[in-house]
């Protein structure tokens, strides 16, 4: 007969010293691993309690300016700088680690309306109600410069105020928006090109990241204006219910870019097909006032009127995370710093607040054991976030209670208008008044 | 010359390639067990991007079963025990013990032992799930812990009391006993730690280790769960179906199944107070019971001299065994054992649920076997008789490789803790235990009620009228006066408040929900368009 029995020896399962490491044996049959489901479910709830437990998104607010903050510029060169520009002409650049002043850029004379930084990173362009137009020389963060930021190196004045500025991507080329859009050379005191369609000013300006020529504009007639520099003109425009504040292409798609409107919604935008709104993002409660793209692409943060500051993903119609203060006051401004962690904010308050972008991460740098840890959470999160339980805990989030109110009453005046809208139709012909689509209800008339 | 080297390699080439496919085929019967179900169908969803999403999850999955079949195949440190007869006339079950010994290395032999325990009772034996530690409890009172990896006897105590059953809680630190009157915890060091009286005159205990649950059943009928992390009692019910001591858990669902006196085995969860299953299994008492590690089996003795396996997907009894059995055992590999008196019998599925004999073993005439447990991890079966404890080597029983993060015969204090705090951390709510725990997660069909017809409704207003009539019985007063019209009016009255749900059921099927009021139009507004109506004058007619 043969016989074979199980036979182990002890050297071959222990370690030999004790700077050895422990062995490990797996088996993955599932007689052995039983009821994995139920173990899996209770730790993605003790992973959404713990997300919880660790969401403290605020980092620290940057204290200096003495009135409201009315826009931010990043720098391509450096991660942790950033500009900001106050109602009052004065001009700063922060650095995020340290949350202080490095220096300052005075000079303007009433409100800066917009800044923005060159492609090489070495010259800042600000725009103001003053009708001037300074350029600015950056000192670099890491030693001493010898550059004076107390002189710009160029002032270009002109005949009306300035609402906004964007520097193109790939040369010297600016764009201002005011009365009309303008497109000047750092070298000439001039611009070297006007743009207009209709009479009225032209609030927000952005160029596309990925077509160099494209510029998106959005005027006080509620409309959204697309123009190209090779042909010098425009060529779509769409009108829409109300004033769209802020334009932000998706970095990633460079063919999308949302609109924060005044309508407490943000419209994406597919620029080929203006005729419908991609997604509408519904969340805020009060007029939305600027909005930036994180460098993924894949979120975008938007600023509020109503004193929250949310974080949008790019295709979701509902924010996936909402920010607020009792002493952040209405919020004019906001970025997403360039590797996609951090959140900047500027508001009423004079201050700009320093966000985490994802609430509950571990910043710093992160054994590999840690970081597969939380990658294991969030797979579990994933896995069972349909499951009611754990459905309530990862989408609680404590709103301020005029904001909560005011969420009240935007939902029972939208529901109201959807039920005598349906009673309408219920009560009249079939296919005698069709309501159209959400996402074309918005938009006027388009235009090219 | 050429013409035989050419006509050898393509012979030559074959073999190799033959063995690859084998390997192949191998591979994937292997990779279907860690497969969990099977693929779904994604032809019929329209919607592109969960279909999109989908198709990605289950490539992984194929992925990742592959990936563990390639592993237990080449990965393994040790391999199965087998027991082979040699020439087809010779029979397993006629090979002793002493005929296996001698073939087998020095460690294997030292597994085989006897321990003569004569003056203290019968042995109840449990091991420890990662079978390093063995607990001995004689039924006059006498306590052991042994470690059966080293040998060594790590506590042995006398408690003065009759002892019924032992078993470990969550690791080696603690172990439960049921004793006379209350089940007692001790420590390894044999400190008695708690008393739990909440379960009194215990018969047989249990411990379900991914709920920290400890059950037991009790000279009162009742089951009891207790948490023993927290020591909260999660239920007690009474079975009304008898004291029984035969208790067993199924390792899959972590389902509690009693065997009662009536021959019926039912099956028990913490959150509801009357059994899920009960199956009338034997034509006399239960005697005892044992699930096999995959959960679909279930063996059951019974006083009618048969021993049936029965599988719990449909219900059936799949074999017949002839024979008492004191106690019955499921192995890692699913090998039965069973023992009746002095003899000891071992059952083998030879593929495709049909069982054979395997092995036996005869103790000495006179000892009584008590309990009958395999060794986990080991192809050892531990037996616990009226004169002490044996081990018998049974090849092929135990599952040769352990997992570290599940049990570890070769645990260090550090890890042991350790993995103490994670069973905390991921300790299951008693309200996951369900007949099948891979429901949790999925979608719940949508149960709606059903309309009853006319005729169902009439029917079932029928029989209630005839309950009360036959049942109501309207007192005879014997004081005050007592009119025999005045007693039929009071039983018509009841027949009527019987009979008065069905009718409202029969109304609403004959009308429909109940329409609101309409305001009486006046013939003074029909010159108005019909929606304004409403708004006319009402002047009084």
């Amino acid at each position: 007969m043969k016989v074979k029995v199980i036979s182990r020896s002890t050297e071959d399962f222990t370690r030999e010293r004790s700077k050895d490491l422990q062995k490990v044996f797996r088996n993955y049959d599932p007689n052995l691993h039983t009821q994995e489901k139920a173990v899996e479910y209770t730790r993605a709830l003790n992973a959404a309690k713990l997300e919880k437990i660790f969401a403290k998104p605020f980092i620290g607010a940057m204290d200096g300016h003495i009135d409201a903050v009315s826009c931010m510029a990043k720098n391509p060169n450096y991660l942790k700088a950033i500009f900001s520009g106050s109602m009052d002409g004065d001009i700063r650049l922060w650095d995020l680690a340290t949350r202080k002043t490095v220096c300052q850029f005075p000079g303007h004379q009433g409100a800066v309306k917009g800044l923005t930084s060159s492609t090489n990173g070495e010259l800042l362009v600000s725009c103001g109600t003053d009708c001037t137009v300074r350029l600015w020389k950056v000192p670099s963060l890491n030693f001493d410069s010898t550059v004076d930021t107390s002189k710009p190196s160029a002032i270009y004045t002109w005949k009306h105020a300035f609402r906004g500025v964007d520097h193109q991507w790939n040369s010297s080329i600016f764009a201002t928006a005011g009365a009309q859009v303008d497109i000047w050379d750092h070298n000439r005191s001039e611009p070297i090109n006007t743009f207009q369609w209709g009479n009225d000013s032209v609030i927000s300006i952005r160029f596309n990241p990925g077509e160099p020529n494209l510029l998106a504009t959005s005027s006080s007639d509620r409309g959204v204006v697309l123009y190209d520099l090779r042909t010098s003109s425009p060529f779509k425009k769409i009108i829409m219910q109300t004033k769209t504040n802020s334009i932000c292409w998706n970095p990633m798609e460079p063919i999308n870019f949302t609109a924060a409107n005044e309508d407490c919604n943000c419209y994406t935008f597919d620029a080929r097909k203006l005729d419908e709104a991609k997604v509408v993002h519904k969340d805020h409660v009060s007029a939305v006032m600027d909005v930036d793209y994180s460098p993924t692409g894949r979120e975008f943060v938007t600023g509020s009127y109503d004193r929250t500051v949310r974080i949008f993903n790019y295709n979701g119609d509902h924010s996936r995370e909402i920010y607020h203060t009792k002493r952040m006051q209405r919020v004019f401004c906001v970025r997403y710093s360039c590797d996609a962690s951090y959140v900047i904010s500027g508001s009423d308050d004079t201050n700009l607040r320093l966000w985490k972008s994802k609430a509950s991460e571990q910043l710093g740098v992160l054994l590999p054991r840690e970081r597969k840890k939380h990658e294991y959470h969030d797979a579990l999160k994933a896995r069972f976030k349909h499951l009611p339980e754990i459905r309530r805990i990862v989408k609680h989030r404590h709103l301020p209670k005029p904001v909560y109110k005011a969420a009240i009453l935007r939902r029972t005046v939208t529901e109201a208008e959807n039920r005598k809208e349906q009673r309408r139709q219920a009560h009249s012909a079939p296919g005698s008044s069709s309501r159209k689509p959400f996402r074309k209800r918005k938009i006027i008339k388009e235009e090219s | 010359m050429g013409e035989k080297e050419e006509s050898n390699e393509p012979q030559s080439l074959n073999p190799a390639s033959n063995q690859e496919e084998g390997i192949l085929d191998k591979l994937e019967k292997k990779a279907k067990k860690y497969l969990r179900g099977n693929k779904t169908n994604l032809k019929n969803l329209r919607d592109k991007k969960l279909k999109g999403q989908l198709e990605v999850r289950e490539k992984i999955y194929g992925n990742t079963a592959k990936v563990a079949a390639r592993a237990e195949e080449w990965l393994k440190p040790s391999e199965e025990g087998l027991l082979e007869p040699e020439n087809p006339l010779e029979r397993t079950y006629r090979i002793q013990q002493s005929s296996i010994l001698p073939e087998v290395d020095v460690l294997s032999v030292s597994k085989a032992f006897d321990m003569k325990l004569p003056d203290l009772g019968p042995y109840t034996i449990r091991y420890l799930s990662n079978g390093r530690y063995m607990l001995l409890g004689g039924q006059k009172g006498h306590l052991a812990m042994i470690d059966v990896l080293k040998m060594d006897c790590i506590k042995e105590f006398q408690v003065k009391e009759r002892v019924r059953d032992v078993v470990f809680l969550q690791n080696d630190q603690l172990f439960a006993v049921a004793q006379k009157k209350f089940t007692y915890v001790y420590n390894r060091h044999g400190t008695e730690i708690h008393c739990l009286k909440d379960n009194q005159h215990p018969l047989k205990l249990e411990y379900l280790e991914k709920h920290f649950l400890l059950v037991g059943t009790n000279n009162f009928s009742q089951l009891h769960y207790q948490d023993i992390s927290t020591g909260q009692v999660v239920a007690n019910y009474r079975t009304g179906l008898g004291p029984t001591s035969v208790m067993s858990s199924n390792p899959y669902n972590s389902i509690i199944s009693l065997g009662h006196s009536g021959g019926k085995l039912t099956m028990w969860k913490p959150t509801s107070g009357k059994p899920l299953i009960t199956m009338l299994c034997h034509h006399g008492p239960i005697t005892a019971v044992a699930y096999h590690p995959s959960g679909n089996l279930v063996a059951t003795a019974g006083m009618d001299k048969k021993v049936k396996i029965w599988d719990l997907r449909k219900f059936e009894s799949i074999h017949s065994i002839p024979g008492h059995a004191q106690t019955l055992d499921f192995s890692q590999k699913g090998l039965l054992a069973l023992a009746n008196g002095s003899r000891i019998q071992v059952w083998r599925d030879k593929g495709d649920q049909d069982f054979g004999l395997y092995m036996t073993h005869s103790i000495p005439k006179g000892y009584q076997v008590g309990t009958v447990k395999f060794r986990p991890y080991e192809d050892v079966l531990g037996l616990g008789h009226s004169m002490g404890f044996s081990s018998i080597l049974i090849p092929g029983s135990g599952e040769p490789n352990f997992d570290s993060w599940v049990a570890n015969p070769y645990e260090t204090s550090k890890q042991r803790s350790k993995k103490e705090v994670r069973a905390l951390l991921d300790k299951l709510p008693p309200e996951s235990i369900m007949l099948d725990p891979g429901s949790i997660g999925m979608v719940r069909e949508r149960q709606r009620k059903e309309k009853l017809t006319k005729r169902e409704i009439e029917q079932q207003m029928v029989e209630a009228v005839v309950e009360v009539k036959s049942n109501v019985e309207i007192k005879n007063k014997t004081k005050g006066r007592n009119k025999p019209s005045k007693r039929a009016k009071r039983k018509q009255e009841e027949v009527f408040n019987a009979k008065k749900p069905f009718l409202e059921k029969q109304r609403e099927t004959k009308e429909g929900p109940p329409q609101k009021k309409r305001r009486v139009l006046l013939e003074v507004a029909e010159d108005l368009p019909k929606s304004l109506q409403r708004f006319a004058k009402k002047k009084p007619m």
